[in-house]
């Protein structure tokens, strides 16, 4: 006895060391995405949506893909959408990212203070988006306005938003795409990370408690995913059985930290639904094709009461986190040609292609339209003002809708400020 | 001596703490290999290492919770919430943990940590990048609050703040990061090199907290201000024509009470002013005090200039801002009084 546990003091005595995971790579350095497990395309089963979650563990540790390096759509979740759909799928991605790079020049012009652009993960909100219903509700983050161009909320709605001009539906109130679209199903855009996480599963229950038909699908960002109110959403929706999504984009990057500090001993973010006993799947964010089956697999269960799901699309973020971020300091700049799952632009074209229901010149000729429909977009709203000139939000305005009813106080203000 | 801005001044104090002090940590979203979107913790993880300095899952309440835990360890953590805006999932370990651990356990454990926050407007960052919520904190029992105003403070101040045995509140006016603002922002930017206080002592120096200084001497009125509104005090009594005494708090919590009533004594005007909203703000507590000390000696109404009782805006940025018009309107008016 003795001598055994003069052992153990000599081994309790060895020193601890502090582990602060790091990614693979850093500037300087050549990519390496080699850790990232890719499954092929169709290899993945799609289980009944009355499945009991403890028998589909497995899917929160795989990726599904349709999608395969021909372009051709494989496997137990291809099938869902015809030529025409998909079409609109290409053209709504085309949108977002002509939307995205003529606000990012308009705010280098000076035209509003800031943006975030979706570049590479156009496929997750635009194919979400068709899976929903009128009615459904959306917790979105800033990076989800393809359920907006996908749901054809106006583009020049968006712009009066982002130029914070006179017709403003926010007033100016608002940072530029913290968008908000009641109609769209689309909730107002939060600056704080991951409080509309648990928000979503609130809205859930509601429609639950209401007897509706409706449902709701939360978004939350992988880095975000670390905050409190993201568990707060899995326990609610876990316990009251909430007819919820619960989308986590993963995009592998947030601002400069790389998603293992998120995710930790994790092995992925899908997995965090388990232990809430909450069937998680993991998809390819960038297949335009995959995301959208696998929406339309988590909103049936959600409509048919049979609970929350969480969805983890696994994409990339190919720009910076917004207009004040430069990722050159923080990550190879040819990391994101490095990323394995592609363009998911390029893909649905290639898929398109494949099947004979587009070609190069259609996607040249869909590609000016589109361009011109932005810049016709983006005319009206400068008529209406960008954020230092033309038409601007009255600084009246400013005091209004704090509360339903302006208290004494604030008219007090107002008036001595001489709005 | 050296020329920084408040940036490298807030850098130089962590550093300086790191080199003296093992037990000084640093972390923080984006803090440790990036060095802090506003590059205030640049190169410390180099120089130190990852155990010293690194990135945190973003979880406001986790950053600080564990600041706590290590506090209790033993530990001098100087963590950074990347806008103070996004504090407020942190808020119940900072008010019902950090403020009472000591009270609580009878001085059994302490909570010697530094919460960094950037801090203030002006930057069109709408009402998520811009609060001033100081008397979130003035009103906690067992929180000091510092909100410097330029580079030589900032260091001093962080310094101070790094070895003192209680938690402090560190709020750094993030319009002031790269040089002194007045307010007046269709001027152009001047960066700190050129104003008197970018001079920066090279080392170890302190600021003690609980200092205020006058800034602008006067005989006319006492200007009450801290952070970015000290630029814009000064600008507003040399535009309204004031002989205004404008004081630095520096220190919110303890309050330089003395220099404060010595001043308003002395002058027999006081105005108030904050970027904070108005409603019982930092300024209703200033407002409170100096009548308590000067009543007698008061010749005009306390007045305050503060933010309007609405969430910041983001286009209206420059008619919501206290700028120096309104200031200089205040000064007038109290003369007039
Ligand atoms: C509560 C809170 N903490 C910190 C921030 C600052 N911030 C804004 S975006 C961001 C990174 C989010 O990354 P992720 O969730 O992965 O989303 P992504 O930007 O990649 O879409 C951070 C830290 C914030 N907005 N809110
Ligand atoms: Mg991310």
């Amino acid at each position: 006895m003795g001598v055994d546990s003069d052992d153990m003091n000599e081994k309790t005595a060895a020193s601890l060391s502090f582990q602060v995971p790091e990614p693979e790579v850093r500037p300087g350095e050549t990519p390496d995405f080699s850790h990232v497990q890719i499954p092929r395309a169709g290899s993945v089963p799609r289980p009944p949506v009355d499945v009991e979650p403890s028998e589909i563990r497995d899917l929160a540790y795989s990726i599904i893909r349709v999608l395969n390096r021909q372009g051709e759509a494989v496997g137990p979740w291809a099938g869902g959408l015809d030529e025409e759909e998909l079409r609109e799928g290409l053209r709504h991605m085309m949108t977002l990212r002509a939307f995205d790079a003529r606000m990012l020049t308009a705010q280098r012009q000076g035209k509003t203070s800031f943006y975030m652009q979706h570049m590479g993960e156009e496929a997750v909100s635009c194919a979400f988006r068709r899976a929903l219903e009128p009615g459904d509700m959306n917790f979105p983050t800033y990076r989800q306005a393809g359920l907006l161009i996908a749901g054809d909320y106006p583009m020049v709605e968006m712009m009066n938003q982002i130029f914070s001009n006179e017709a403003d539906p926010l007033k100016g109130r608002q940072l530029p795409v913290l968008y908000s679209a009641r109609e769209h199903g689309f909730f107002s855009v939060s600056g704080n990370l991951a409080t509309q996480f648990i928000q979503a599963v609130g809205w859930a229950m509601a429609s639950a408690i209401s007897r509706d038909t409706r449902i709701a699908a939360g978004w939350i960002g992988d880095g975000s995913t670390a905050e409190s109110d993201f568990h707060a959403g899995l326990v609610f929706a876990s316990t009251y059985r909430a007819p919820v999504v619960l989308n986590i984009v993963n995009n592998q990057w947030a601002i400069s930290t790389f998603q293992g500090i998120a995710r930790g001993g994790s092995g992925t973010f899908a997995a965090r639904g388990l232990g809430f006993g909450i069937p998680a799947l993991r998809v390819d964010g960038n297949d335009y094709l995959a995301v959208h089956a696998v929406a339309k697999w988590a909103v049936e269960r959600a409509r048919r009461n049979l609970g929350p799901t969480l969805i983890e699309h696994v994409t990339y973020r190919v720009g910076a986190h917004s207009t004040s971020d430069d990722p050159s300091a923080y990550r190879p700049k040819t990391e994101s040609d490095a990323w394995p799952l592609g363009d998911p632009i390029i893909r649905l074209k290639n898929h398109l292609v494949a099947i004979g229901a587009w070609s190069e010149e259609r996607h040249k000729q869909a590609e000016a339209e589109i361009m011109d429909k932005v810049i016709g977009a983006q005319r009206e709203a400068e008529s209406r003002g960008t954020l230092h000139s033309g038409g601007q939000p009255s600084a009246r305005d400013l005091f209004e809708g704090v509360y339903a009813t302006m208290p004494p106080h604030l008219r007090r203000q107002r008036q001595k400020a001489g709005f | 001596m050296a020329r920084m801005s408040m940036i490298e001044a807030i850098r130089s104090a962590m550093e300086v703490s790191m080199a003296e002090d093992e037990r000084v940590v640093v972390f923080g979203e984006d803090v440790g290999y990036f060095g802090g979107v506003f590059r205030c913790t640049q190169g410390l993880q180099q120089k130190y290492g990852v155990a010293r300095c690194f990135d945190t899952p973003i979880n406001e309440s986790g950053i600080v919770g564990a600041a706590i835990g290590m506090a209790a360890y033993g530990l001098r953590p100087c963590v950074e919430i990347q806008f103070v805006d996004y504090m407020y999932p942190a808020y119940d370990q900072i008010v019902s943990e950090a403020a009472r651990i000591r009270y609580r356990s009878a001085g059994q454990f302490t909570c010697p940590i530094v919460i960094r926050m950037p801090t203030g407007g002006g930057i069109f960052g709408g009402q998520t990048h811009s609060q001033s919520p100081e008397a979130l904190f003035t009103h906690v029992a067992g929180l000091k609050t510092v909100v410097p105003s330029n580079p030589q403070d900032a260091k001093g101040l962080l310094i101070a703040a790094i070895e003192d045995p209680d938690p402090v509140i560190f709020l750094e006016p993030k319009r002031l990061y790269n040089g002194p603002f007045d307010g007046h922002h269709d001027r152009p930017v001047t960066p700190w090199s050129t104003h008197p206080l970018g001079e920066v002592p090279d080392g170890h120096f302190t600021v003690r907290l609980g200092e205020a200084v006058v800034r602008r001497p006067g005989k006319a009125v006492t200007v009450l201000a801290y952070g970015t509104m000290v630029h814009v005090a000064e600008a507003a009594a040399e535009e309204a024509g004031v002989d205004a005494e404008v004081i630095d708090l520096r220190t919110l919590l303890p309050l330089d009470l003395e220099t404060v009533a010595t001043s308003v004594k002395k002058t027999r005007r006081c105005v108030v002013i904050h970027e904070a909203t108005l409603t019982s703000g930092f300024g209703a507590e200033l407002v409170a005090l100096v009548q308590e000390e000067c009543f007698w000696h008061l010749e005009a109404p306390i007045m305050r200039v503060a933010g309007y009782d609405t969430p910041y805006p983001h286009a209206q940025e420059w008619a919501y801002f206290p700028g120096p018009r309104r200031v200089a309107e205040a000064l007038v008016a109290t003369m007039e009084a």
